[in-house]
């Protein structure tokens, strides 16, 4: 268990508050002439992403959060667990369906994806920002029933769902805006 | 691995303003017979105030947080009106607006009330800066009317304390029991997250008559309630000056020195020797007066719209 004081709490620390993992966004240091100092924190919750504030003594300390930042390779999900490996020491380690979140239905094998370890056990998987899939299930065109405007629903080679521009058929491969569900543009064949 | 920490935090454009604001201050004072001094940077005694944080250089002493002290020895000794410029040191961390040492300049005029002083103040900065608006005044109580919608000495502690939320401050995590009782403990917080941010937004203002128990070393006027004789000067929500109608007395000065020095040792805050040749010098007579101080590199900072202070000085504390 190791304690910062306030001052050391810079952006990108990260620090326990009643044993939840946080991120802090901003620390703004206060002091009025000749008072108290203070420090006014945002804090970014590591597993709800909720951001709270809260106004700090300039003398208190704080558990810093054995949070690790790490750049993984997804090698393969059993149903039950996503597996990755750190491609530098060739370890393994899996990961269950809640750390796993909304990474899971961008990523396909070999993906690279960010990892957060807690205490060493993940925490929580980020997929990158944009990702190239391809199209397994699509209507052709403007046939269908299903059309909303100039576009159709395509499910992807792993399970997702997005919706793209009526011209895009099956088969073809799309860049997707993991952090919005978005269709970006085609992908080249 | 290269050395990017060689270059300075300010830029050379920077530093000639600074360089331009100093020969102002010096202009501004020569012309008005206020003779400049220097005073030792390193003491044997040093401030007591509860939460100023001096550096101890071992075996030699303490580094000086304002040349108050020796300024004033120099008043009782007929210096008449002084100034100085100089770099002071606080044990704090950096932040925009803070920097371990930084530039103060402290000024003296015997004879004066804090009111005159003011004047001066204002005088000041219309000369430094050009196209300054005009400054403004008013009472601590009047600041916290108008930013904080309460009454800074009549206001209930619970008022206070739940008060905060309605201007989205959190409230503290840890308040120590003392602390929760402590009515300066949760003016300083209104003061810095609050009011504070929200003075001297069209121009300079210099927020006066502070509650007694916030008096550092003014004098107090027997008002109900009472308030001390100080002022500080903000600008853009920045506090760039405080000041003081000084307190003279050296048996009032000694009981104030000795409760802060107590209070820091029960906190078991590092606690330099309380200064006895101030204390004698008030006994040997200080002229009654007012003197303030200027913080040079936040002034020079706001007229720049500098980001951060350490933009207008050569070396900040992570460069020097």
């Amino acid at each position: 268990m190791s304690m910062i004081g306030t001052n050391d709490m810079k952006p990108g620390v990260k620090v326990l508050f009643d044993g939840v993992p946080y991120s802090v966004l901003e620390n703004e240091y206060v002091k009025p002439g000749k008072g108290q100092a203070f420090n006014r924190i945002k804090i970014r919750n590591l597993k709800t992403g909720r951001v709270i504030e809260k106004t700090l003594r300039s003398a208190e300390t704080v558990e810093s959060a054995d949070i690790v930042e790490m750049d993984m390779q997804y090698l393969y999900n059993d149903g039950e667990f996503w597996h990755f490996m750190n491609p530098a020491s060739f370890e393994q380690i899996s990961a269950d369906k809640i750390a796993v979140g909304e990474a899971g239905q961008w990523i396909k094998e070999q993906d690279e994806i960010r990892m957060l370890l807690w205490n060493g056990a993940p925490l929580q998987v980020t997929a990158p920002n944009t990702v190239t899939l391809k199209i397994v299930e699509t209507d052709p065109g403007a046939k269908g029933n299903t059309v909303q405007g100039g576009s159709k629903p395509a499910k992807l080679e792993t399970g997702a769902m997005v919706h793209v521009p009526l011209f895009i058929a099956e088969g073809e491969l799309v860049r997707v805006d993991t952090r919005t569900g978005e269709y970006l543009s085609r992908a080249g064949k | 691995m290269e050395n990017e920490s060689w270059a300075p935090s300010a830029s050379i454009e920077a530093l000639r303003s600074r360089a331009e604001m100093l020969r102002g201050i010096r202009e501004y004072f020569h012309a008005r017979g206020v003779m400049e001094v220097d005073t030792p940077a390193l003491s044997a005694h040093g401030t007591v105030d509860r939460f100023i944080d001096s550096y101890a250089v071992p075996g030699a002493g303490w580094l000086h947080t304002s040349p108050e002290f020796a300024m004033k020895r120099l008043l009782a000794a007929g210096s008449g009106p002084i100034y100085q410029l100089c770099h002071v040191f606080r044990s704090e961390p950096a932040a925009v607006l803070h920097n371990p040492e930084f530039m103060m300049l402290e000024w003296y005029r015997p004879g004066w009330d804090h009111h005159r002083l003011m004047d001066e103040v204002a005088d000041l900065v219309a000369a430094l800066v050009t196209d300054a608006p005009a400054s403004e005044r008013c009472t601590y109580f009047e600041a916290f009317e108008r930013f904080a919608g309460l009454d800074p000495f009549l206001a209930p502690l619970t008022e206070l304390q739940e008060g905060l939320g309605h201007h989205n401050v959190a409230l503290p995590t840890e308040v120590s029991g003392e602390d929760a009782q402590d009515r300066d403990f949760w003016l300083d917080l209104w003061m810095g997250a609050v009011v504070g941010p929200k003075l001297g937004r069209d121009g300079p203002i210099m927020v006066h008559d502070f509650p007694a128990s916030q008096c550092a070393m003014a004098k107090v006027r027997d008002d109900i309630p009472p308030v001390a004789e100080r002022f500080e000067l903000f600008w853009h929500g920045v506090e760039l000056a405080n000041g003081f109608h000084e307190l003279t007395d050296p048996d009032e000065q000694a009981r104030r020195f000795a409760a802060d020095s107590v209070w820091r040792r029960r906190q078991a805050r590092p606690t330099p020797p309380l200064d006895q040749n101030l204390l004698a010098a008030l006994a040997a007579g200080m002229p009654e007066g007012a003197g303030v101080a200027l913080g040079v590199d936040r002034l020079l900072a706001g007229v720049l719209g500098a980001a951060s202070i350490a933009d207008c000085m050569a070396f900040d504390t992570q460069r020097a």
